[in-house]
């Protein structure tokens, strides 16, 4: 059982980011997953007061809160719009309204969990984080790197034309996906997100150039060939790393047949 | 034609749950109750060579910490069954054992007046282990040189078969006929062994429980259980005192399932009370819930299933081995109704055999669920049956009907009780219908790589345990004539407070108002089993109704005398009681009552108790409509269908609701509910997060028809529907997966990855 | 520490461990009707509105709902009692330990979609489990009820 000796909430970005460079001390986001955990926390830095829970649209980016919820994103409009619907399909698995209306989605991301839906939709987006000290990196770098003192402070979603899709597959349906994937159809080709593989969520650029131009049913299935070859999975509770690159294909092929509009 | 019997009342309970009062263990435990919380074993078997809790009961407000130390290694051992004494389950058990058997067995109790000093005393406890070998499979567990129970004091109270020495927890051998020479002269002959595990109820209530002293010096247990009177005998062995110094109540229960038909939480915070003589409770997490109750029991069931070529079910043979786990608690028991409750749906065998072994391992302990055996004896000849249907190539709907039991019939496999009510033929017929079966059998492809398939599976179950359970019920007609209900069967959700005061009012003839239902205490209710085995409306119904008459006579009795004349001249109607010569004589029965409470000895108060000598089975037919996606292996369920003969449903709501909400657990039971376990022990599947239970994402649509027979000893008609009601989902859905897949799967759950990975 | 909740529209302020969740902190104050049936947020039983939206009360350290509104059925018993009713005609509120979270976002689905189609119930309730039901008496309620609001 997680203990916490102190609580502060933080009036300034600075004081959070002072407060939190004490290793005892945490920043506290949903706390859906902090509270499972039992860490003794000597302070929990609470940023909820700095107004980061808000999504900011302009004709370039979305700017989203490190504390905006998940259920804030699911139900914004310009975002599931730019999306073709794919970030509602991929947080609208998630356990429950009442859940989502607390998981923030800095916690999501900071945490650089292996089974994350929202890493796993945001890494086939241009997305980047934004830091307090360490500046405005993408997000494929940021989850590799290790856990460090920084903040979280925005996730900023580059507009680009593109077409998107969200697929997963789950033993029930709230439950953690066996596999997830994200796709985006870009200008400069396809971003294939594999996620829960069940390490965490990896990037898949077309680097043989296989979708050149129109999806069609055949290159759809060189994809999800070259996909099922390239992306390491594993086995875990929810499914064998056999079964998981099957799905790499399956799905792969679906989203691509999705995108392009031939799904039947 | 009933007036409130088989009407759809609401639950007398019903405003106060949905208003959300205060009304279970918890919150009617006040505030200053000592908090008790166990250490629990991180081994599957060992021994506690020392244990050290000098420096945890120094910290702050800890009150007690009892070890092994604290209990007599020596004493007599107990069971935690809730079952008639004496129980057929062994004598196994110690409050606190220097051995430790599964990961999750208790170590130390520990109270304390707040959860944090608690906790933190939790973690200061130094305890050095032995640790051994465990016995983790179940199929090497029989005469393993490693034995769970090497103990002397371990005690076996009926002739089950048992044998500590070998890991055996019972064993059985019964049959009717020559079954190896039916089954050699059979055509066809289908043979498997299907696995089932150890499920959890997940009722959504922890199990909780709260002691006190009272002013008599005597323990007095408030727990969310569902046998008062067992839980009392369990406390009071567990504690070694008379059992006239322990109370047991039960406040509103949140779910059962049979999880609360053992005493998994009441000994520990009434050892604290009883030696601290201060109150206490516990509230078990989930994660305790997953860990250390008393899910399920696992089994392997063998069966050998002999037919002629034109589809005539000749014999049956099986063998179930059943894992009891760490304790004995319902192993004998639940494994009898594996074949007991299978075999004798079919009628035309010549001969069965059923074998049967329950073994102890070094995992938790299981218990009783819902279906109790006999969930895991149909799905394996039900498939069976499913399998044979298909390679004959027949309907297996149509193959059902010429094989099934009739009214009338004589059960060889169940003990040879004549099958007393019985609609089953109608139930096919029903399910034929309302699932469009001939158009859906056995499959359609979708495109994309998606089937819609249909597949079905037929149950029964008990009405009681004969000649065992007892129901009881008191009555007495209060001031201004309204009546107190007294029971100790224990409404679990199910409504049976209700349903009984259906049957009451019914026979009364008074508004369902007018009847107030309490229970179940051990001080003030009359004696009955509990609410289990499907037992509740069947047998503490026919109490009840029973009861009501009497208490009617009563009633008659003293409105005569009032009346100035012999009962034989007098009439009850409810309200009055009137002389029946027509001269508008009548006393009205708030007279009667008046009258009773001055100058009287004619009590307005009758206490009825209620055996069977039969337990009228149940009967159900489902049919699963899944779609299949072959490539990923996710199964959806669509529509289930469900035609269910419970008897005279006395209140079709809670039936109706019954039916559903066990084709959802058997549905959960097919498809997620998994539980695995590291090469230690552990059980990986601890929470909610890991076992997954269905949401309601996870079900399209439950359809359910009552094809209602007229069983002549249960009330009103009536037989059990509890129960039942969670057999049919797994061999429908098996079946459904291989009209779709053309794969068969022996094991549950049938995950997705078995699907997609299938090799056909 | 000292916080300060708007509970059920009564202002209170209390010297609580930093460590307190919500749900124990609400319970402490009467309100028994939140339950925790889980520790790994997935039941849904602890359901609270915190400044109306609809959240798990074993999820949040009631420091966090520090100057804000907390609802919990207590505060809402009209509504509770509106919408329990048609539960209840189902038979459908059973053992009844899931009903009070079950209830809370009910009354948070009404108000955000006054008629939402069956898909739209199920995906908005999926966080609320249930084991006694099998969730269809639990639709049946919930389509009946809306139908009697229309219909009002």
């Amino acid at each position: 059982m997680i203990t916490i000796k102190d609580y502060k909430k933080a009036s300034s970005l600075e004081e959070a980011y002072e407060l939190n460079q004490k290793r005892t001390n945490r920043i506290i986001g949903g706390m859906l997953w902090t509270k499972m955990s039992s860490a003794n926390i000597n302070t929990a830095i609470d940023i909820s007061g700095l107004g980061l829970d808000k999504i900011e649209e302009n004709d370039n980016e979305f700017i989203i809160g490190a504390m905006t919820t998940l259920r804030d994103i699911e139900t914004h409009k310009g975002f599931d719009l730019y999306t073709d619907g794919a970030a509602k399909e991929a947080l609208h698995h998630i356990v429950g309204v009442q859940f989502r209306n607390l998981a923030t989605v800095g916690g999501s991301v900071f945490g650089r969990y292996g089974f994350s839906d929202v890493i796993t939709l945001f890494l086939s987006l241009d997305t980047y984080v934004q830091l307090y000290k360490g500046g405005i990196i993408p997000l494929a770098q940021f989850i590799n790197m290790p856990y460090d003192r920084d903040i979280l402070v925005n996730i900023i979603v580059k507009k680009e034309k593109i077409r998107c899709a969200y697929k997963s597959v789950r033993i029930t349906k709230t439950d953690f996906p066996v596999l997830a994937c994200s796709a985006a159809l870009t200008k400069s080709g396809v971003r294939m997100v594999f996620g829960a593989r069940p390490g965490k969520a990896v990037l898949l650029t077309d680097a043989e150039n296989i979708i050149d131009g129109e999806i069609t049913e055949e290159n759809a299935e060189q994809f999800a060939a070259f996909a099922k070859e390239n992306i390491k999975t594993g086995s875990n509770m929810r499914g064998s790393a056999e079964y998981r690159s099957h799905l790499v294909s399956v799905l792969a092929k679906r989203i691509l047949m999705d995108m392009g509009g031939l799904e039947k | 034609m009933t007036k409130i019997v088989n009407k759809p009342v609401r639950k007398k309970d019903s405003m106060q749950l949905v208003t959300g009062q205060p009304v279970y263990t918890d919150d009617l435990a006040p505030s200053d109750a000592l908090i008790v919380k166990l250490l629990r074993s991180p081994h599957a078997s060992a021994w506690v060579k020392n244990i050290n809790t000098t420096i945890a009961k120094k910290v702050p407000d800890i009150e007690a910490i009892y070890t092994w130390e604290d209990v007599d290694q020596n004493s007599r051992r107990f069971t935690c069954a809730g079952q008639t004494y004496p129980e057929p389950s062994p004598y196994d058990r110690l409050i606190i054992d220097r051995r430790v058997r599964f990961v999750g067995d208790t170590v130390a109790i520990v109270a304390g007046k707040t959860e944090k000093a608690v906790d933190k005393a939790l973690s200061l406890i130094k305890v050095e282990y032995e640790v051994y070998e465990p016995v983790l499979d179940f199929r090497s567990a029989l005469d393993n040189e490693t034995l769970v129970h090497p103990e002397e004091n371990w005690e076996s109270l009926c002739p089950v078969g048992a044998d500590n020495k070998r890991n055996l927890c019972a064993h059985d051998e019964c049959g009717e006929g020559d079954i190896d020479k039916v089954l050699s002269e059979c055509d066809v002959i289908i043979e498997h062994t299907y696995h089932t595990k150890a499920c959890q109820q997940s009722m959504m209530e922890p199990f909780a429980t709260y002691c006190s002293i009272d002013a008599y010096g005597r323990l007095n247990v408030l727990s969310s259980t569902q046998i008062v009177f067992h839980c009392r005998r369990i406390i009071a062995n567990a504690l070694g005192i008379s059992k006239t110094q322990v109370r047991v109540s039960k406040p509103r229960i949140g779910g059962g399932f049979g999880a609360k038909q053992t005493s998994v939480s009441e000994i520990y915070p009434a050892f604290v009370t009883w030696k601290t003589k201060k109150p206490s409770k516990i509230v078990f997490s989930r994660r305790e819930c997953m860990i250390a109750s008393t899910p399920r029991h696992e089994m392997e069931v063998h069966v050998k299933l002999g037919a002629t070529k034109e589809g005539i079910i000749k014999g049956i043979d099986l063998y179930t081995l059943s894992n009891t786990g760490a304790y004995g608690e319902h192993g004998p028991t639940t494994v009898g109704l594996s074949g007991h409750k299978s075999i004798p749906l079919y009628g035309k065998a010549e001969a069965f055999r059923f074998t049967s072994d329950v073994v102890y391992t070094n995992i938790m302990s299981a218990g009783a669920y819902r279906g109790y055996g006999a969930t895991q004896g149909l799905f394996a000849v039900e498939s069976a049956v499913n399998e044979l249907a298909s390679k004959l190539n027949m309907d297996p709907i149509t193959l059902r009907e010429m094989n099934i039991i009739h009214e009338g019939d004589i059960m060889p496999a169940y003990y040879g009780q004549e099958n007393t009510s019985c609609t089953l033929d109608r139930c096919l017929a029903k399910v034929r219908e309302m699932s469009d079966w001939d158009n859906k059998y056995p499959a359609r492809d979708m495109g994309n790589g998606k089937i819609r398939s249909i597949g079905m599976g037929m149950a029964m179950q008990g009405s009681a345990i004969s000649n065992c359970d007892v129901g009881g019920a008191t009555i007495k007609a209060d001031e201004t004539g309204f009546y107190t209900l007294i029971i100790g069967a224990a409404d679990m959700g199910t409504g049976c407070d209700t349903i009984l005061a259906q049957i009451a009012a019914e026979v009364l003839e008074c508004p369902f108002e007018n009847i107030t239902v309490h229970g179940a205490d051990t001080d003030a209710s009359p004696y009955d089993s509990g609410s289990y085995a499907s037992s509740t409306t069947y047998l503490t119904g026919k109490a009840v109704e029973t009861c009501a008459l009497k208490l009617r006579a009563q009633i008659c009795k003293l409105g005569a005398k009032l009346l100035g004349c012999t009962t034989t001249e007098v009439e009850f109607n409810g309200k009055e009681v009137y002389k029946t010569n027509g001269d508008n004589a009548s006393v009205s029965l708030m007279d009667v009552v008046t009258a009773s409470m001055c100058g009287n000895r004619i009590a307005l108060e009758v206490t009825e108790t209620h055996t069977s000598p039969l337990s009228p089975p149940p009967f159900m037919v489902g049919a699963a409509e899944i779609e299949v996606d072959t490539l990923t292996g996710e199964v959806e369920v669509l529509n289930y269908y469900a035609a269910v003969d419970c008897g005279t449903p006395i209140n079709p709501n809670l039936a109706r609701v019954q039916a559903e909400g066990g084709i959802l657990q058997g549905i959960g039971m097919a498809l997620s509910e998994n539980i695995t376990y590291n090469e230690k022990g552990k059980v990986y599947e601890n929470s909610f997060m890991q076992y997954k239970i269905p949401s309601r994402m996870d079900i399209g649509k439950i359809h359910i028809a009552f094809e209602a027979s007229h069983e002549k000893a249960g009330p009103f008609g009536a037989k059990s529907i509890g129960e039942v009601v969670i057999n049919t989902p797994l061999s429908a859905i098996a079946d459904a997966i291989h009209n779709a897949v053309g794969k068969r799967f022996y094991e549950l759950p049938i995950t997705p990855e078995q699907i997609a990975m299938a090799k056909k | 520490m000292i916080v300060t909740i708007t509970l059920n529209g009564k202002k209170i302020q209390r010297d609580i461990a930093p460590d307190t969740v919500l749900l124990d902190f609400v319970r402490n104050e009467g309100c028994k009707s939140v339950k925790r049936g889980c520790d790994t947020s997935n039941c849904g039983l602890c359901t609270v509105f915190i400044d109306d939206k609809p959240a798990l009360s074993c999820s949040v350290l009631a420091m966090r709902a520090d100057g804000r509104k907390v609802t919990t059925l207590e505060g809402l018993q009209t509504e509770a009692e509106e919408f329990g009713a048609f539960l209840a005609d189902q038979g459908a509120e059973q053992c009844g330990f899931c009903n009070p979270g079950l209830i809370m976002n009910a009354i948070a689905l009404f108000r955000e979609n006054p008629e939402p189609n069956e898909n739209e119930i199920k995906e908005f309730l999926a966080g609320n489990l249930c084991r006694c039901s099998g969730y269809e008496g639990q639709m049946r309620a919930i389509l009946n009820f809306i139908e009697w609001r229309k219909q009002r």
